[in-house]
This record gives C-alpha cells, sequence and structure tokens, in this order.
C-alpha cells in the first residue's frame, strides 16, 4: 500500500535502516524493482541522502527508518532539511498501534519529537489513510516553500490491506500557498529599480528551489544591476561574470558587504536575511530601500524592514518584473563595484612548506570545475564558496542554515544516485568527514565514483579560529591529531585511499582520482594547520568592519 | 523597544489531534507570549476555533500572525484586535459565607456583576459571572474582601461585530 503510493510519487529511491516497526515495509521493497532501496549505516546518514538526492535533482527525497531511535538518528538530517527548504520526505515506523503510549519497546513519539522541525507530519494509525496521507505529504512537502515531511505509520498499518485508491489530485483547504506576486507591488519594485542609483541584487537559495535561475540571470544581464548570490544560492548566478560581486556575509567578498553597506535599493530574491549575511543589523544597508521577494511571508520582515514586500514564487514574481524594467543608468556605482572587487579579491598567502587549503580548492576547481560539489560545514566549506566559482544551480550542496557536520558524505551518495552523469566532489572536513564515515560502506557497495577531499588540518577548524581570535587561543576540545590515517582507512573500507602531504603532489592526486571511476576516491589532504578564513566580519559586528586578514 | 500591544487572533484550524501542540509549540519555539488560549469545536465539526490572546510591539504580532498562517492545519485567522470585536470570558467563583449577613451582602453583589448562583451551600456559595476582562477583574476584587475560596475562569473568547467578517 504504502510501496504503492510512493511509486504513484515518482519516487526511485529510499535511503533507509531497517529495523523492527518497519520490517513490513523494507519486507514490501525486498523484491520492488521500480523503487531502489539504499541500505545506509546510520540513520542519519538515511536523511542526508534523501537530502543531497532532492538538492542535486530538485525532486522529493525519501527516508525511511524504524520507530524510537531510528527515528531520532533522522531527527538531525530532518532538521537540516528543514533549515534550507529542502522537499523530503521521511518515513518511521511506529509500535503497533495499542502499544502506542506504553512506553512500549523502542517507542518514541517521533511526531513531538519533529514537530518544530519539520514543515508537516502524520501518525497513520489506519491502512486507510496511507494513500491520502503520502499524496497530502509530497503535496507539501514540494510546493510552497518546500520542506520535510513526516510520515510516522504505525506497524499494524503497515500490515493490514486496503483496498488502494490513489487520490488523482491533492487539495487541503487549509495550504493554499501564494505563488503569484501582487501585480501592483511588482510594479512599485520595478519603479524603485528605475529611480535607483547604487541598487543590488541579492539572491539566496530561494532562488534555486524555485528553479528561477534563468529569470534571475535575465534581470541581471537586463539591468546589469551588480549580484551578490547567497551561500545557499551559489551558482543560481555565474560567479563567472563581471557582474557578480560573490558571496556576502561573515566570510563573504568585500565588494559585497561595502555593496551592502553603500547601496541605496537592495531586491532581496528567496534570501532570508540570515544573521550570517547581514551582521549587525542595525548596520545593515543602512541607506538602501529594500525590495523583498519570498514565497514564504514570514520571512519578509522578520529581521529587516522591508519597503516592497512580495510574496510568491521567485520564477513568478522574476518573470512578471523582467517585463517591466531594462538597462538602469548605474554607471558610476558599477565602477565602483569593480574598484572593490579588483582591490579586494578572495586571497592567501602561501606559506613555505605547506600545503594551503585555498590551493586545494583552487585545483579542485581547476580539474572539476563542472561537477556538483558538496562540501560539509567549517573553513573548508567557506574556502570552497570562496575559492570553487560556481556556475550552475544545483552544482553546490552544503547544510547552510543548520550547518550540520557529517552531512556531506551521505548527501554526496543521494546526489550521485540522482545525477549518474555528473562528477560528484565532496570537500569534508577532517572533524566532519569522521561524523558520518560509515556511509563510505554503501558508497563502496554501490561503486559510486564519488571524490571525497578531506581537507585535514587536523583541528575543528572554524572552532579553532574562534578560539583563536576570541578565546585567546585556548583549543578546548578541537585537537583532532588523533584521527586516524583517512587513505588507510578508506582503503579498510575497500575505497580507494590516497594522502597528499607536498603543494607538488596535489594536482597530479586530483588527476589521478579522475580516472578511478568504479568506486569512491578518498584524497587525505594534509594541509596547514593553522590557517584562517578571510574575509571575517566578527559575529555581532557591522559589515562594514570586515577584517580582511591578520596583519 | 516599539510600544506592545495586546491583540486577540481567532484561529480556525482543522479538528484534528495534535492542531494545539502545533499552535502552542509554535509560541513556545519562537518565543511569543500566550496570556488566554480558548478552544473549541465550531458549528462545523471538522473545525475547531482557537482564541488566543497574545501581546507584542507590531513587527512581532505580524510575525505571530504570519506564522499561524504557516501552519499546515490552519484554516484561517483572524486578529480582531484590527476590528471592533465583542469579547468574553466566562468566571466561576467559590465565595466563603461564614453567616447570614455576609451571605446577603455577597448575593447583593452579585447582583451589580449580573452574576448568577449556580450552587449554593451552607458556607459558600459558587458564582457564575460573565464579561470582558475589566468586569471580571473589578468582580474579583470586590469579592476578595469576602475572601475567595476557588476560582476558575475560560479564556478569552472573542467575535468581529455585525458583518465585518
Amino acid at each position: 500500500m504504502l510501496v504503492d503510493s510512493l511509486k504513484r510519487e515518482g519516487v526511485e529511491y529510499i535511503f533507509g535502516v531497517n529495523g523492527g516497526a518497519a520490517m513490513p515495509i523494507f519486507d514490501a521493497l525486498y523484491d520492488e524493482t521500480e523503487i531502489k532501496l539504499i541500505p545506509m549505516r546510520h540513520e542519519q546518514g538515511a536523511s542526508h541522502a534523501a537530502d543531497g538526492y532532492a538538492r542535486a535533482t530538485g525532486k522529493v527525497g525519501v527516508a525511511l527508518a524504524t520507530s524510537g531511535p531510528g527515528a531520532t538518528n533522522l531527527v538531525t538530517g530532518i532538521a537540516t532539511a528543514y533549515m534550507d527548504s529542502i522537499p523530503m520526505v521521511a518515513i518511521t515506523g511506529q509500535v503497533f498501534t495499542h502499544y502506542i503510549g506504553s512506553d512500549a519497546f523502542q517507542e518514541c513519539d517521533v511526531i513531538g519529537v519533529t514537530r518544530p522541525i519539520c514543515k508537516h507530519s502524520y501518525l497513520i494509525k489506519d491502512c486507510e489513510e496511507v494513500a491520502d496521507v503520502v499524496a497530502e505529504a509530497f503535496h507539501i512537502a514540494s510546493t510552497g516553500k518546500p520542506g520535510p515531511v513526516i510520515i510516522d505509520i504505525a506497524k499494524d498499518a503497515q500490515i493490514h490491506k486496503a483496498l488502494f485508491q490513489y487520490p488523482e489530485t491533492v487539495s487541503i483547504r487549509s495550504y493554499k500557498p501564494q505563488v503569484d506576486g501582487d501585480p501592483a507591488q511588482i510594479t512599485k519594485a520595478a519603479e524603485l529599480i528605475k529611480e535607483a542609483k547604487r541598487p543590488m541584487l541579492y539572491a539566496g537559495g530561494g532562488v534555486v528551489l524555485a528553479n528561477a535561475s534563468e529569470e534571475l540571470r535575465q534581470l541581471t544581464y537586463n539591468t546589469q544591476i551588480p549580484i551578490t548570490v547567497t551561500l545557499m544560492g551559489l551558482g543560481a548566478f555565474p560567479e563567472t561574470d563581471p557582474l557578480a560581486m560573490e558571496m556576502p556575509g561573515m566570510h563573504g567578498s568585500c565588494c559585497a558587504n561595502y555593496a551592502f553597506t553603500d547601496a541605496d535599493l537592495v531586491i532581496a530574491i528567496g534570501a532570508r536575511f540570515d544573521d550570517r549575511v547581514t551582521g549587525d543589523l542595525s548596520k545593515f544597508a543602512p541607506n538602501a530601500k529594500k525590495i523583498h521577494i519570498d514565497i514564504d511571508a514570514s520571512c519578509i520582515g522578520k529581521n529587516v524592514p522591508v519597503d516592497v514586500p512580495i510574496v510568491g514564487d521567485a520564477k513568478n514574481v522574476l518573470t512578471e518584473l523582467n517585463k517591466q524594467v531594462g538597462m538602469t543608468d548605474i554607471d558610476p556605482w558599477r565602477n565602483q563595484i569593480q574598484e572593490w572587487k579588483q582591490k579586494y579579491p578572495f586571497e592567501y598567502e602561501q606559506k613555505a612548506d605547506k600545503v594551503m587549503p585555498q590551493y586545494v580548492i583552487e585545483q579542485i576547481y581547476e580539474h572539476y570545475s563542472d561537477a556538483i560539489v558538496i562540501a560539509d560545514v567549517g573553513q573548508h566549506q567557506m574556502w570552497a564558496a570562496q575559492y570553487f566559482k560556481f556556475t550552475e544551480p544545483r552544482q553546490w550542496l552544503n547544510s547552510g542554515g543548520l550547518g550540520t557536520m557529517g552531512f556531506s558524505l551521505p548527501a554526496a551518495i543521494g546526489a550521485q544516485l540522482g545525477c549518474p552523469d555528473k562528477t560528484v566532489v565532496n570537500i569534508n572536513g577532517d572533524g566532519s568527514y569522521i561524523m558520518t564515515i560509515q556511509e563510505l560502506v554503501p558508497a563502496v557497495t554501490m561503486k559510486l565514483p564519488i571524490k571525497v577531499f578531506i581537507i585535514n588540518n587536523m583541528y575543528l577548524g572554524m572552532v579553532r579560529q574562534w578560539q583563536e581570535l576570541f578565546h585567546g587561543k585556548r583549543y578546548s576540545a578541537v585537537d583532532y591529531h588523533d584521527n586516524p590515517d583517512f587513505a588507510l582507512l578508506a582503503q579498510a573500507f575497500g575505497a580507494t585511499g590516497l594522502r597528499v602531504e607536498h603543494t607538488e603532489d596535489v594536482a597530479p592526486a586530483l588527476l589521478k582520482a579522475k580516472g578511478i571511476t568504479d568506486g569512491p576516491v578518498v584524497i587525505d589532504f594534509i594541509v596547514d594547520e593553522e590557517e584562517n578564513v578571510f574575509p571575517m566580519v566578527p559575529a555581532g559586528a557591522g559589515l562594514g568592519d570586515v577584517i580582511r586578514g591578520l596583519a | 523597544m516599539n510600544p506592545e500591544e495586546r491583540h486577540i487572533f481567532s484561529v480556525l484550524v482543522e479538528n484534528r489531534f495534535g492542531v494545539l501542540a502545533r499552535v502552542a509549540g509554535l509560541f513556545s519555539g519562537r518565543g511569543f507570549n500566550i496570556d488566554s488560549l480558548n478552544v473549541a469545536e465550531t458549528h462545523d465539526k471538522s473545525i475547531s476555533q482557537i482564541t488566543l490572546v497574545t501581546h507584542g510591539d507590531a513587527q512581532i504580532i505580524e510575525q505571530i500572525y504570519q506564522h499561524l498562517n504557516r501552519l499546515i492545519d490552519v484554516i484561517e485567522v483572524t486578529d480582531l484586535t484590527a476590528g471592533t470585536h465583542v469579547e468574553r470570558e466566562l468566571l466561576l467563583l467559590k465565595v466563603g459565607t461564614p453567616d447570614s449577613q455576609t451571605r446577603a451582602e455577597i448575593l447583593q453583589v452579585a447582583e451589580v456583576f449580573r452574576a448568577r448562583v449556580i450552587d449554593t451551600k451552607p458556607a459558600s456559595v459558587v458564582l457564575e459571572i460573565t464579561g470582558d476582562e475589566g468586569k471580571l477583574k473589578a468582580a474579583i476584587e470586590l469579592f476578595e474582601t469576602y475572601g475567595i475560596l476557588e476560582l476558575a475562569r475560560t479564556g478569552k473568547i472573542a467575535m468581529l461585530r455585525g458583518s465585518e467578517k
């Protein structure tokens, strides 16, 4: 019943870990041919893999786990997907209906636990409900502002049989996302754009989620307004373009941050004025009027007062806006942007006898510029965002909102399965890699040619950086010199494992990895241990107070 | 800080298991305040009405409105304070009546508040009073001088006047 419903939703893969209260579902998947069951090694891996699949393909990812600990292990992945608005359906087995509430073995109130971290959730006690709930869950997960939906299904509802009638359409009276922007507001926005002398576009992950990159590019090219794309939106606009100011915020480009500080108009599209972007709100874009286009009305005006709010789908709104705006007359501003861009590029100092992490990223870009890049969380993530020049949407996947370490390797599995013709590069850290290292097993088993590149500085590097700058170099609980040899460990897993300790070996190793297509390759790049991520806007400071480096 | 305002929201929700938890969780999770809460079925059994009194500055109130609307099971949110509305609460009071003189006085005061006597025992009476917040506050203050033994009150319920809906 459940499996038939999932087939109707076009599900290709289910990422799961089996267990008592989900056994009937796994049993139904055992000889299933249309849907492939991907057994992961930990439920967190299952939810991240479903998430990675969804991010790479735009389709709904599906994770499956048993009750109790199986379900709680999914939680980090569900919260990760929720924060980044990723369409996902997480299915959890639940104990028999008559045991619910009795503290039965492996019982957990999954609906209660996940309530604040999912878009919606369902508890199914009767198998008659299965088809309707699955249809609603996929509808809710994938429309409006996408997000994870939980289906908790009691074991008896998995076992019982009912007549299968799948709903042709879904209509929920309490859920009608507003996709078209208010025409009057769009006209107002167009007028502000025409009047502005120092306008900037600020695009976020919402543009990627709405598949609105084409419309965004058209707007940028037609108006020639400089654009900054957030960590979540990277690739929505090609960073190689002269109008691209690159990423804004805490570790963003000086150009983008100075532009915010001086702009007289900020046009936010599918971006939510996150604290990592804005810094001190009282100093954020103080001279600018704000236009905010977002599918989620509750996002507009949450952090920053907005002059022209437009609730709607980015694709629809931009299509309308593009009809009303043309070339802007803002040469002095564009020249200013170019000056900042040239004066303050992302840069680092090559230290003698060290492999610089930024250099490794530059080389990865050199050799894998077309790849889907999945980063984990930490310094390597920021360096990857800074030094890899993304040109296509869904080319860059990372846990931006929740900042979940351990996200990337399982997400890479989902992305590789979803995009079998693409090269998938996983840029990882030594701290984050070991958090979900067990998922190398399914990658090896399935012979997925994922390139795992570890930027290994033997520390929880981002925390160490903060300790160096703000805690008097008291390196509490960040020393990872006791990690195992990742190259040898990869071999023990059955993958190819390489270790690179010298700058001249970086490019040859990357080339070698390219030739290995029958399974994952892990390259452990031993990099400078105490390199920091710059520029940096200290937490709580204004964007104008960016630190460009340690003098 | 912008001035804080008191707002009454009428929230129509699907009459389903767990909906109240979603609404309450939204308030606790985002640090919003609930001053009073009332939940009951409407004339349509598939819909429940939550009447919720909260306070905050204009930006917080707007956030509360938007976040309530964002919940999948919420059908409609109305900020009743935006229009002219009527609001009522029900109060039950048990007041001690040690002697017949006090008893007579209490019953007189009860009349002033249009309170109904719904239970009477030799040493106490239970009174039922409806009204807005101000009236109930005045009643409590007055009966406190006689000694309130027990008090129970509902959350507020409210409705827009006339055809404003």
